[in-house]
């Protein structure tokens, strides 16, 4: 085994290789911690209600262009070199009624949003995961370009013609399929959330970040389209004792993840679109495994097999990782794959600042993995009294409801929570109540599965923070 | 007789679709054949797809179940496995297996820390690790081979994947540093917390 570990040439480049890593892993969060509340102060409508959303002076700051900021934001918008991202810079005429406007075409046929538009993705120091903005969200699709994202081991770019999905294992008849192959077979589209079982987990014994999108933002719906695995499975036929299917991404991190043949008879999905265009490569393209209700890792993305067999693998996903540590026994629930009932207020929430006293339409978003949200219920004084809040139609089960209350703020402190109720009768619990059946966690794994309800506490100066109330 | 309700609406469909290219076309002959074509559905069985080779699914089906079925040949020791991991691992995972201080760690925290952490699992700050919580060594093993190091996973050979298996499995005190592991020992490693392990009792019923 030395020869050709002991290459002197290899090693040099490797330890260069990892150097290069490390100086990107190692950005000490500090810092980029620092960096990003920096950015957020020298938002320019920080006294807006949607404080939140940072400006162009922002974007900029963050792009490293701090010492241009103070300058540029004197000068019209016109004179700015760069866009938000998603936007094109275009000059702003005094009039637009008074001149033409641009000619279409100039887009090369795909369009862009507005140059005044700039919620983003937030992005966490170790680049592993990015954030919805929810608090900027509205309906419940949320765009591709703003989908959360979790990666292990970053973004393959896979081109299609050269990706094979291989089904094969306790199967009669292996196969291996094309993305064309897969786009002729009969095809279903559905409106599902997807959510990481890390969502909110270190929020679970102490309010920690400021936003919705920090605590809430792995979290998104999209339409989804592709062929029913069941469709698939009838193709290569299943053995007898086929009882699980080892799931596996073309990624570096050739992620793998097993997944009862139930489940895989019943909705899973093989999806190739996204929101009615090809999902996007931080989603999976050209093809993804999509597991309804399940926590967003077991929908393996860049899916590139599929291999049948009578036991799970017990992979490093599924031991090591989104595992439940039940800290007051010692014992870790495993194959923990449903996301129960969950809510939260996308407005007003964190960092908000609401000008005064006055009529606001509370909203947000419930989702559950079980089915359709049955119910709403809004406090605005920290949970002793509960009212419905409207739902707005159509309620898709194991989708996103977004729901909206009418609220005349009186200018006193408030806290204001959102608890959901799906169609089996489940309710979205309390910290306390999540900690009292599984522990509490100061420290280590993740508390995954964290579906406590959120509260945001309005100051009489009409800032809205974060909090755990008490 | 039973006839299901989708069956009466499709003939309700074909029925609709005769009376009106019969309306419009005068005659029977164009409304047949669209009226077929309507009630065939879907089949099952679709020729779409290749047959996959053996030698096609064996190049990527490597994954290595808890008997340790398809484990490659090779095999490595501890004293191997050491100057495979202080070349490779060491940088991110640190001399001492437990980390490199200042370095972030990933999200859900411990997962560049190795070993320790025995005893822990039962309180609020459980240190996670190979040691204290993985309950199958093959793991270790798959997971090393498919996606370590990261920044050029499948680069180790599987002589230096068993070695630094070993050597992982040692300085954690679950096995002796004379044990060679190889396809034939690595599977018969007792984890820790291998019955550390329950299924998922949701939906939970809180008070």
């Amino acid at each position: 085994m030395t020869g050709r570990f002991m290459n002197p040439e290899r090693v040099a480049a490797q330890a260069q290789a990892f150097a290069e890593a490390l100086s990107r892993l190692g950005e000490p969060i500090t810092e980029a911690e620092a960096r990003e509340i920096a950015a957020r102060h020298q938002c320019e409508c920080r006294e807006g209600m949607f404080a939140l959303a940072p400006t162009r002076r922002g974007l900029l700051g963050s792009a490293g262009l701090i010492a241009a900021v103070g300058a540029t934001a004197m000068l019209p918008r016109a004179s700015l070199a760069k866009a938000p991202p998603g936007a094109v810079e275009y000059q702003v005429p005094e009039d637009p009624t008074k001149e033409p406007g641009r000619l279409m075409g100039g887009d090369e046929g795909y369009g862009s949003r507005s140059q005044f538009e700039t919620d983003v993705r937030w992005v966490n120091p170790t680049r592993t995961a990015s954030f919805t903005p929810l608090q900027a969200s509205y309906g419940t699709i949320t765009p591709s370009g703003l989908h959360y994202e979790r990666h292990h081991a970053g973004i393959p770019n896979i081109d299609p013609a050269r990706h094979r999905l291989i089904i094969h294992g306790m199967v009669d008849r292996p196969i291996k399929y094309s993305l064309a192959d897969l786009k002729r077979f009969p095809t279903v589209s559905r409106t599902y959330f997807l959510e990481c079982s890390g969502t909110t987990g270190s929020e679970i014994m102490k309010a920690r970040e400021p936003t919705v999108q920090r605590t809430h933002g792995l979290v998104s719906t999209s339409e989804w389209t592709g062929v029913p695995l069941s469709t698939l499975l009838k193709q290569t036929g299943l053995k007898p004792s086929a009882a699980w299917v080892l799931a596996e991404g073309s990624d570096a991190a050739v992620m793998t993840r097993s997944v009862p043949i139930d489940k895989c008879l019943s909705d899973a999905l093989i999806v190739f679109a996204q929101n009615g265009e090809a999902i996007r490569p931080e989603q999976g393209y050209p093809m993804r495994l999509f597991l309804p209700g399940w926590e967003g890792n077991i929908s393996i993305k860049w899916l590139r097999r599929l291999e049948v067999s009578e036991k799970p693998f017990y992979t490093r996903e599924e031991t090591s990782k989104y595992t439940d540590l039940i800290t007051t026994t010692g014992k870790a629930r495993i194959f923990t794959f449903t996301m129960e009932a969950k809510s939260v207020i996308t407005f007003p929430s964190g960092e908000m600042n609401l000008p005064g006293p006055g009529f606001y339409e509370i909203t947000g978003l419930a989702w559950s993995g079980r089915g359709k949200i049955a119910r709403v219920e809004i406090s605005t004084d920290g949970g002793k009294n509960w009212s419905l809040a409207v739902l707005q139609d159509l309620v898709l089960p194991i989708s996103q409801t977004r729901f909206r209350f009418p609220w005349i703020w009186d200018g006193t402190p408030a806290v204001i929570q959102s608890r959901a109720t799906d169609e089996t009768g489940y309710a979205q619990p309390t910290h306390q109540q999540l900690i009292d059946e599984r522990g509490p966690l100061e420290s280590g794994p993740l508390f995954y599965h964290m579906n406590g309800i959120q509260s945001w506490a309005i100051a009489a100066d009409g800032s809205v923070k974060n909090v755990h109330p008490t | 007789m039973c006839i299901p309700r989708d069956t009466l609406t499709r003939w309700g469909q074909v029925l609709s679709k005769t009376i009106a290219v019969a309306f419009f076309a005068g005659g029977l002959a164009f409304a047949v054949p669209i009226g077929l074509a309507h009630a065939q559905g879907y089949p099952s069985k679709y020729d779409f797809g290749m047959r996959a080779s053996e030698p096609e699914i064996a190049a990527v089906a490597t994954a290595i179940p808890t008997d340790g079925k398809g484990l490659p040949p090779g095999r490595g020791d501890y004293a191997a496995g050491k100057s495979v991991y202080e070349a490779t691992c060491a940088a991110c995972h640190g001399a001492d297996l437990k980390g490199v201080a200042g370095l972030p760690d990933m999200p859900s925290g411990g997962a560049l820390r190795l070993i320790g952490g025995r005893g822990t699992l039962a309180s609020a700050n459980p240190v996670v690790t190979v040691e204290s919580y993985w309950p199958y060594a093959t793991t270790l093993f798959d997971y090393i081979r498919r996606a370590m190091p990261f920044s050029a996973p499948g680069s180790l050979s599987n002589d230096e994947v068993y070695a630094v298996t070993a050597y992982i499995l040692a300085e954690g005190n679950i096995i002796e540093k004379a044990t060679v592991i190889d396809a034939e020992t690595l599977p018969k490693v007792q984890m820790p917390n291998r019955d550390g392990f329950v299924p998922d009792p949701r939906p939970e019923l809180f008070k």
